[in-house]
């Protein structure tokens, strides 16, 4: 046990110390960049899936039928498949297909349809008679979509957006086995290649402490939006 | 014309490929300043009805006048500013549960554009005449039943309708509850001349606070007039139905349950005359009283009371004639009470 912290002691020289708080921060970066940009396709698709469904506020089966395969064949692609698919599109969009901000691409491709379900579930959720009400007051789609519909699913949304947060760390480490850059890269390089157990072993403690940091501060901020139980 | 008029109302639904007749021809008119009862049992269509009112629901025929507009040459956008006319309150009273109390009051102002402070101003007013002026800053989880649907009249009333469509509105409520809102309806009916709209399955509440009702069996409409009438003469299986009261399952025992028997109505007039006991000396046969209850009608004391009649056919006849005579309202029923 001695000998472990000895071993690790020894690399934590201060070349290790700013590769680890550069891989920490180029995780953030990554994850929080995908979620973002993620949401800003997710969502729109999601509030489109939701009022163009049969039981929407527009039906119109067709829209929803293509959105809905869509989701599906991207989904249904294993993330590191579709992180070498989109090697091209990659480059095309970033210049380059490695580093931290070329991992966002394939991350938003793959979140963004798993957002839009999120949304579209959160969304369903919303009790009818709610939206009936507000028909009834003579509220427009658009004023029942941004008034009713997303204030009152506001803590389902909130859920499904830590969730996303969580599983996008998860794939942003997993980019690392393709030259992504962070945490995952670094327990890739280290770890794998080199057999430097105690460097993996620290990239991973910090990515469980980061998902943690995100599951409790989601699960907490969204328990203080919520104003149906007390 | 009247305020609401309701024109030859058909409603198909189409569900897997089956039609489903909602609504058959309906025919009514409604006047301003009326509390309407629409009485049916669950399934009857009455929901379908009122929400032809507002045009929630589109009638596969027929015409839906409010105050001489036909509602179906609306576009999207008139019906909307036309339904700001139209309240509507709910059985699940339909709040908003992310927003407090007042929110949920100035939420249809702030849907037709109205100045947040204005709006505020006009939902502490209404939470005065809802008499919940405590609760402002209340969600709607903190309240109970009875609150939220007197936050939901308030919501309703912010626009300031001149109809207010009631879609069971107390049937999730207890009888207290229920009658102190009856009495809030009945209030802003009389201070405010709203129109009210009243959709339920129990007679109780049409007889404590409509002056009209229309009753409605299977989609069709099987009998309307005022509720004084039907109650005192029903003339449709359905009406006679909703009044034997099936909401308080009552059944005579089996040996008492004869071939005939009839329901008497007392007015306020005959209820000081001994009739029962009078018919009983004259006539020198017993009668079993089945059942026997007052209802508060319109704010007037009706009698109500079920008779097993005599085996004896012509003793039978001579007794409901003698009622008759002695001014009650007699009306023959078949089946269990």
């Amino acid at each position: 046990m001695l000998d472990f912290f000895k071993g690790i002691f020894t690399f934590w020289d201060s070349k290790v110390i700013i590769m680890i708080l550069e891989g920490i921060r180029d995780t953030l970066y990554m994850t929080l960049g995908s979620t973002i940009v993620g949401y800003l396709l997710g969502l729109p698709l999601g509030i489109v899936l939701y009022v163009t469904s049969a039981k929407g506020l527009r039906p119109n089966p067709f829209i929803y039928r293509t959105g809905d395969f869509i989701c599906n064949i991207i989904r249904s692609i294993p993330f590191l498949i579709l992180l070498i698919l989109l090697i091209p599109f990659t480059r095309l969009i970033v210049g380059k297909s490695y580093g931290s901000t070329a991992t966002i691409v394939p991350l938003v491709i793959c979140a963004a349809p798993y957002i839009a379900r999120v949304v579209e579930a959160s969304l369903n959720e919303v009790d009818t008679g709610v939206i009936e009400a507000a028909k009834a007051m003579g509220a427009s789609n658009l004023q029942i979509i941004f008034k009713v519909l997303l204030v009152e699913a506001k803590t389902s949304l909130f859920t499904g957006f830590t969730i996303t947060t969580g599983l996008l760390l998860g794939y942003s480490a997993m980019s690392g086995t393709v030259g992504g850059g962070g945490l995952g890269d670094i327990a890739v390089r280290y770890g794998y290649y080199r057999w430097k157990t105690d460097i993996m072993i620290v990239t991973v403690v910090l990515l469980i402490v980061i998902f943690q940091i995100i599951q409790n501060l989601g699960t907490y901020a969204s328990k203080r939006i919520d104003h149906r139980k007390h | 014309m009247s305020e609401i008029e309701i024109k030859n109302l058909t409603k198909i639904f189409e569900i897997k490929g089956h039609k489903v007749t909602a609504l058959n021809d309906i025919n009514l008119s409604i006047e301003k300043g009326d509390i309407f009862g629409i009485i049916g049992m669950s399934g009857a269509g009455k929901s379908t009805l009122v929400r032809s009112i507002n045009y929630l629901e589109k009638p596969t025929n027929g015409t839906v006048y409010i105050d001489d507009v036909d509602l179906s040459l609306l576009s999207e956008r008139e019906l909307r500013i036309k339904r700001r006319e139209i309240g509507m309150i709910f059985q699940n009273f339909n709040l908003l549960e992310q927003k407090n109390v007042l929110d949920n009051i100035c939420f249809p102002l702030e849907i037709a554009g109205v100045k947040k402070k204005e709006a505020r101003k006009r939902a502490k007013e209404l939470l005065k005449t809802v008499n919940l002026t405590d609760k402002e800053k209340a969600y709607p989880s903190q309240l109970s039943g009875g609150q939220k649907q007197r936050v939901a009249i308030a919501r309703a009333l912010a626009s300031k309708p001149n109809i207010l469509l009631c879609d069971e509105a107390t049937s999730a409520l207890d009888p207290q509850t229920t009658d102190s809102i009856l009495r809030l309806l009945k209030e802003i009916n009389e201070t405010l001349g709203i129109t009210i709209i009243i959709i339920t399955h129990q007679m109780s509440v049409v007889t404590q606070v409509c002056k009209n009702v229309a009753i409605i069996d299977n989609g069709n409409l099987a009998e309307v007039g005022s509720v004084d009438e039907i109650f005192e003469n029903p003339s449709s299986d359905a009406a006679r139905e909703l009044l034997s009261g099936k909401e308080i399952t009552y059944k005579p025992v089996e040996s008492l349950n004869t071939k005939r028997k009839i329901r008497i109505v007392f007015k306020e007039n005959s209820a000081y005359e001994p009739v029962i006991s009078n018919m009983i000396l004259k006539f020198k046969t017993p009668v079993n009283i089945l059942k026997a209850d007052t209802k508060n009608v319109g704010g007037k004391a009706r009698g109500e009371m079920v008779l097993a009649l005599p085996e004896e056919e012509g003793i039978a006849e001579d007794i409901i004639e003698y009622l008759k005579a002695n001014g009650l309202a007699v009306s023959e029923i078949s089946e269990e009470i």
